[in-house]
């Protein structure tokens, strides 16, 4: 009888619950949610979150190599905003954890177990100058595409995040394009500079706004994130709007994209494209990527060699 | 040979002094990025190190206008020997390569970058009266930003010394050991330094030490620290050109793309 009252009760909860999100209401950390929604939030604000903090390491290399003092303090502060947006959402994330009593230090274990990913961008090598420019410019371009998507998220203190992190995502664009354009605009060995780092970074582009359905790697998150209204486009929207953005601006700048067959299609008004290896998104989930073991290895170090740190500021127990 | 004055001299090496100073000190505290022991710190830290790079940065455009040559090129295409930063500020963080295998110690960062910001800030306090007006003006900018600087170090000094942690106590305790012997360079103006006091620039080294060490002491004897405080010039005087190994793998590595074609547009 009880067991039955309370299932009539969690239907109406989230019978409730659906009704606030359809009416454009703001879920909050403490209020009710299905244990779907909370799980959904959790794998993607920390994967985003732990993303960010894993993806100021590519560029980290270039930060003290950077050519001329003004482009050393533009990276300087793109990464430290990187950094910035990690230790946002990881808060944001935290919250969601507590009914399960997890916290940081767990999100940390899972990242280094590997039950924690990172975007496959940041499995990435960034080679060169150019790669540092290509990154700002096109991944960061990507990932404002992608998180402008979430903007109206149903789960408020998400969306309140996003709006500062894309707002700080808009300038780290606009810092890789002008480091794009300088180079555009110099050398011979400059342009190579960008021409291979677009030839480099073509394929992990399009794979960073996932599969277009679950057929091409099993599982996909999207149909479940659109139905409780965390974000309103598909993955392939999204990267046919990441074409129709910057297609036209590689080509006007004289470079070309390593894909042939790379057209608009006037009559279906849709980009069609060469399908990248969806299946390099299993290995880089496994962390098998070209820099996937160095990134994490970089991170555990930080994590062991300070670990008197943490227990020195640890409070006392007494 | 230009026919320079004496002040424009003395105003250039003390310039100089000042940039190269931050320039390889923003380097140290940037291959931090990453590393720093909780994600907090690493923002906070990432901010204190790109404050740093911007005044070095207004050093060498200041340098630029005095006729010294284009400011990138006097913070990326000068040799070691023609630095004229302390030597303690170019050792490296610990052991390892920033991107591989770091085995950086906090403690070390800690102890420089508090000892480093002190002084700084009672070098930059004495420019406030700087006979050379446009370093003047600079000082006041700089200094707003290392109130924060100094009170950040300030905190993880205390906390980790304070924390009645074995560990903690006893590698912050080395770390001060390692830092003293050389720290005294940060203070050496070179050899134009009795020129720029009389030339009312900055005050002496003698004063600035003191200063130093007055302002240190009270916080060495907060967390129970005896106050002997004997700082040297161990390895030599960075302000004369006496460098380590250090800052030559450094400095390769901070002019790699600009070395990599001097003449292009970056």
């Amino acid at each position: 009888m009880n067991v039955l009252l309370n299932d009539m009760a969690g239907e109406e909860k989230l019978n409730q619950f659906i009704a606030r999100i359809e009416a454009g209401e703001k879920i909050e950390a403490d209020d009710w949610m299905p244990e779907e929604y909370r799980g959904t939030l959790i794998k993607l604000i920390s994967m985003h979150g732990i993303s960010e903090i894993m993806g100021a390491l590519p560029e980290k290399e270039w930060v003290p190599k950077a050519p001329t003092l003004n482009r050393k303090l533009g990276i300087m502060a793109k990464v430290q905003d990187e950094m910035g947006h990690g230790q946002l959402l990881l808060r944001v994330a935290e919250d969601l954890l507590k009914p399960y009593s997890k916290k940081r230090d767990d999100l940390m274990q899972d990242l280094f177990k590997g039950d924690l990913k990172f975007h496959n961008v940041f499995h990435m090598e960034a080679k060169s100058w150019g790669d540092a420019g290509l990154i700002g410019w096109l991944v960061d371009g990507a990932a404002i595409i992608s998180q402008t998507n979430m903007l109206g998220a149903s789960y408020g203190p998400y969306a309140r995040a996003l709006q500062r992190i894309c707002a700080e995502e808009v300038f780290h664009a606009q810092h890789g394009e002008a480091i794009i354009m300088a180079l555009a605009e110099g050398t011979e060995e400059q342009r190579k500079l960008v021409q291979d780092s677009i030839n480099y970074w073509w394929e992990s582009l399009l794979l960073f706004f996932g599969p277009p359905s679950k057929k091409e790697v099993g599982t996909s998150k999207q149909d479940i994130t659109i139905k409780y209204k965390i974000r309103t486009s598909t993955n392939e929207e999204l990267r046919q709007a990441f074409f129709s953005k910057y297609v036209k601006r590689i080509l006007s700048l004289g470079f070309s994209i390593p894909d042939e067959t790379l057209r608009f299609d006037k009559e279906s008004e849709t980009w069609i494209y060469q399908q990248p290896d969806w299946g390099k998104l299993k290995v880089f989930a496994r962390n098998e990527g070209p820099r996937s073991q160095d990134r994490l290895s970089l991170r555990r170090n930080s994590y062991e060699k300070n670990k008197w740190v943490r227990e020195a500021l640890a409070p006392k127990i007494i | 040979m230009r026919n320079e004055s004496l002040k424009d001299i003395a105003i250039k090496e003390l310039l100089l002094q000042l940039a190269d100073d931050d320039f390889i000190h923003s380097y140290r505290g940037a291959e931090w990025l990453g590393l720093a022991p909780h994600i907090e710190e690493d923002v906070a830290s990432a901010s204190i190190s790109q404050d740093t790079m911007g005044h070095a940065a207004i050093y060498y455009k200041l340098l630029d206008e005095l006729g010294e040559g284009d400011a990138d090129k006097l913070a990326h295409d000068r040799p070691a020997k023609e630095r004229r930063n302390a030597i303690i500020l170019e050792l490296v963080n610990g052991p390892g390569h920033y991107m591989k295998d770091p085995d950086y110690d906090w403690a070390f960062a800690v102890v420089r970058n508090y000892f480093y910001t002190q002084a700084k800030a009672i070098k930059v306090q004495s420019l406030h009266s700087c006979s050379y007006e446009p370093l003047a003006e600079v000082a006041q900018k700089v200094q707003m930003e290392l109130y924060y600087h100094l009170m950040h170090w300030k905190t993880w000094f205390v906390q980790l010394l304070g924390s009645g942690h074995l560990e903690a106590v006893s590698r912050m305790k080395a770390a001060i050991g390692k830092t003293m012997p050389d720290f005294a360079g940060v203070f050496s103006l070179g050899q134009y330094g009795e020129e720029m006091v009389e030339l009312g620039l900055i005050e002496g080294e003698a004063v600035l030490q003191k200063k130093w060490i007055e302002a240190i002491t009270p916080i060495f004897e907060s967390v129970g620290l005896a106050a002997t405080i004997q700082i040297g010039m161990a390895r030599g005087d960075g302000r004369n050109g006496q460098h380590t190994e250090d800052l030559e793998k450094a400095l390769k590595t901070l002019s790699e793309v600009y070395a990599s074609d001097k003449a292009a547009s970056w």
